[in-house]
């Protein structure tokens, strides 16, 4: 036992310094006083506690990896079933087309503020999606993705604003204009290799924010843009009064006006951008370029001596992603009716990039139940808001450790030749 | 502003020499963690952020002491935090990084991002999000120039940064070029496979990367405490983006080049802030990162990489 007591003495020292002046002494200002306060309780306990697992650490591991065997076959064995089921393509439709019915069925029975959240997870699942591109399929590190969706934002605002643009027009405006940022960066930089293009996101991620901030005459600063319009259907809007010259939902239809028709719609058209994304994202999969964005992604050297040009291919995946950044960005500004420079910050970008982690990068299934897990979740839990982004770098590094496929791992059928017939002969 | 004043001049060289001396000490460990496991460690930012906190606790509790040499206060405080964040620099890398060694490229570096998120937000449960400030401990300056016109001046905090900087910078250059810890380290980042074929614990040489690159920028960040006197959980972030910028700029995974970047980045930060806007220094940095990478992606000192199958 000697040695396991040294380790554990050796532990529980390191978490006496790690956790010292973050947890037992507290900086108290007081005008020109400073004071520390020692608050020990919660270091003794860690201090405690990790000793104790230390130095129990072999017995505890023999115990849980008993407890463990039988119930982990059974959940392999039953997420391999599903697995299989899933992935037949006669299964795999019916459930999306459940999934569907279940997603255009559900806003008419659930209250007003649900419907709200859920509008706001499918901005998630879009950005998830338009992310996954990237970071999924190509293989590249992105962390600035919240400047795509800023530029998307605003432009939609600023025109609106300005020159009266409707949502119709400003979507694909708000689209191409993020698309052209993306592929403006892209442009010096994906001929280097893969981390730089983190880091010079990143960095252009703070660029956008700051360029938010003090362009004053064109963002409005640190006040932002107010009164975006709503978008209409068919030119009918959702207020209780027709602006001049319009037409109102209610009217048209003779119904009562309720907010509900606002939110309903909003909702719907949240939804059908996510579906349009879906079907552009799979169609271009199985294109040549959505092919190359993967083969880049497992081996760029190879992807070269095949005759692909890298540079173009991480141009367009970058590109695309931007676009899609550029629409999710148009659809908050519409939604929200108000944007500034904070819904874009960094945090906005990892909460993105975790979406597509936890989700697990490549598989789209995976990245839309983590967007609704991850805008949802926090809601049913106000109170643990402090810890939420907490929570969120652990999970990022626990996921790296057990599961870095995601929780719902991309899978592809594998393709078999035809058996060729005379061979046999 | 009317004309161009020398002095002026002079002035924003020597705040930018201080600014770049951080940034060199921040950069260090940047670059030496790339060097050896071509992981950018994106959590550095939040070590020296670490660093700082305790760098204005230890001096506000030796001040409650009543301790007032200006040289005992340094000594302590550097050795505490050094203490502190080194002990953070090998737990994080034991506990994040050397599970994942092995796996794609990308599994490490978002495994970082989530250190980085998580340290922030645990440094904000424990300390609060509110600024922390403190009374400066060393106060003063000389001034030169005429009486009246514009005088430059140096203060006595921004020759004890550059003191201490090129101190811990010499101190690092001789470690890594003399010692046989060093010479290991440099095995480990020329070929990390034949080095351990050749007896070379790599592991502990990595662990030991990661606690120089902690303790270099636990310095930096008890200087920046004691420069500013203000520390917050948030300042990890930014610093941490400006220093790798730094790294970038001198040559990835060269340790000259980090410190010739650090300097590089902090005089055009502060020409920058002195003659354009304040708020558009920061722009500057990235775009001044932006266009080596065009004109130059190895950087200053850099060498070229050759991608291996």
């Amino acid at each position: 036992m000697p040695r396991a007591l040294s380790d554990a003495l050796l532990a529980a020292v390191l978490t006496a310094v790690l956790l010292t002046p973050i947890f037992g002494l507290h900086i108290r200002v007081d005008g020109v006083n400073v004071s520390l306060n020692r608050t020990p309780m919660p270091v003794i306990v860690a201090v405690v506690v990790v000793f104790l697992l230390r130095l129990f650490q072999q017995p505890l591991q023999r115990l849980w990896a008993k407890l463990r065997a039988p119930a982990s076959w059974r959940e392999n064995a039953l997420t391999a079933a599903l697995g299989r089921t899933v992935q037949q393509p006669r299964y795999r439709l019916a459930l999306w087309l459940l999934l569907l019915a279940a997603a255009l069925i559900w806003p008419f029975t659930a209250s007003r503020g649900a419907v709200d959240v859920m509008t706001l997870a499918l901005i998630y699942v879009m950005l998830g999606l338009g992310l996954n591109i990237v970071v999924g399929f190509a293989g590249l590190l992105v962390l600035g993705y919240a400047a795509f969706y800023a530029v998307g934002a605003y432009t939609y605002a600023y025109l609106a604003q300005q020159y009266g643009l409707s949502f119709w027009w400003g979507l694909p405006l708000a689209g191409g204009l993020a698309a052209l940022t993306g592929f403006l960066l892209g442009l010096p930089v994906l001929r280097l290799r893969g981390d730089y293009l983190a880091i010079v996101t990143l960095g252009f991620g703070e660029i956008t924010r700051l360029l938010l901030n003090n362009l004053n005459s064109l963002t409005g600063g640190p006040d932002g843009i107010g009164n975006i319009p709503r978008p209409t259907l068919f030119g009918l809007e959702f207020n209780r009064v027709a602006s001049e010259g319009g037409t109102a939902f209610h009217e048209f239809f003779g119904l009562d006006y309720s907010g509900n028709h606002g939110v309903i719609f909003m909702y719907l058209l949240g939804l059908a951008l996510v579906l349009a994304t879906l079907f552009v994202i799979n169609r271009l999969l199985r294109m040549p370029l959505g092919r190359a964005w993967e083969a880049l992604r497992e081996d760029e050297t190879a992807c070269r001596s095949l005759g692909l040009n890298p540079t173009v291919i991480k141009l367009s995946a970058l590109t695309l992603s931007a676009a899609f950044a550029g629409f999710a960005g148009a659809f908050f500004a519409a939604r929200q009716g108000y944007i500034n420079p904070e819904s874009f910050t960094f945090i906005e970008s990892a909460m993105v990039l975790a979406i597509v982690v936890l989700g697990g990068m490549g598989s789209q299934l995976g990245v839309m139940l983590a967007a609704v897990a991850i805008t949802v979740l926090p809601e049913l839990a106000r109170e643990f808001n402090e810890y939420r982004m907490l929570a969120f770098g652990l999970v990022m590094v626990l996921m790296m450790m057990w599961r870095p496929q995601g929780l719902i791992p991309a899978s592809r059928p594998p393709q078999k030749l035809p058996e060729p017939a005379e061979a046999t002969q | 502003m009317s004309g161009f004043s020398f002095l002026e001049f002079l002035q924003q060289i020597i705040n930018g020499l201080t600014l770049g001396s951080i940034y060199a000490l921040i950069a260090i460990g940047y670059t030496m963690v790339y060097g050896i496991i071509g992981m950018i460690n994106f959590a550095h930012g939040e070590i020296y952020m670490i660093g700082a906190y305790v760098g204005l606790m230890v001096i506000t509790g030796l001040g409650l002491f009543g301790v007032h040499s200006i040289t005992a206060i340094l000594l302590v405080t550097l050795v505490i935090s050094i203490l502190v964040t080194g002990s953070y620099g090998w737990t994080v890398e034991r506990l994040a990084y050397r599970p994942l060694r092995g796996s794609p490229r990308l599994v490490p570096l978002i495994s970082a991002i989530g250190v980085s998120i998580f340290l922030q937000n645990y440094v904000q449960i424990g300390q609060g999000a509110r600024d922390v400030s403190m009374q400066p401990v060393l106060t003063g300056g000389w001034r030169f120039g005429p009486e009246g016109g514009f005088q430059v001046y140096v203060s006595y905090m921004q020759v004890l940064i550059a003191v201490i900087t090129v101190a811990f910078m010499g101190g690092l250059t001789l470690f890594i070029g003399r010692s046989r810890m060093g010479r290991a380290c440099r095995a480990c980042s020329e070929d990390r496979g034949m080095a351990n074929l050749l007896g070379i614990d790599t592991n502990r040489v990595i662990a030991l990367t990661f606690v120089l690159g902690a303790a270099l920028a636990a310095v930096a960040g008890v200087l920046v405490s004691m420069y500013y006197g203000l520390v917050n959980p948030f300042i990890g972030f930014i610093a941490g983006l400006k220093a790798f910028t730094a790294a970038v700029l001198g040559g990835i995974g060269s340790i000259p080049g980090a410190m010739l970047g650090g300097v590089v980045l902090g005089l055009a930060e502060s020409f920058a802030s002195a003659y354009l806007q304040t708020e558009y220094k920061d722009v500057v940095a990235f775009a001044l990162l932006i266009l080596v990478l065009l004109v130059r992606p190895t950087g200053l000192l850099g060498r070229p990489d050759v991608e291996k199958v």
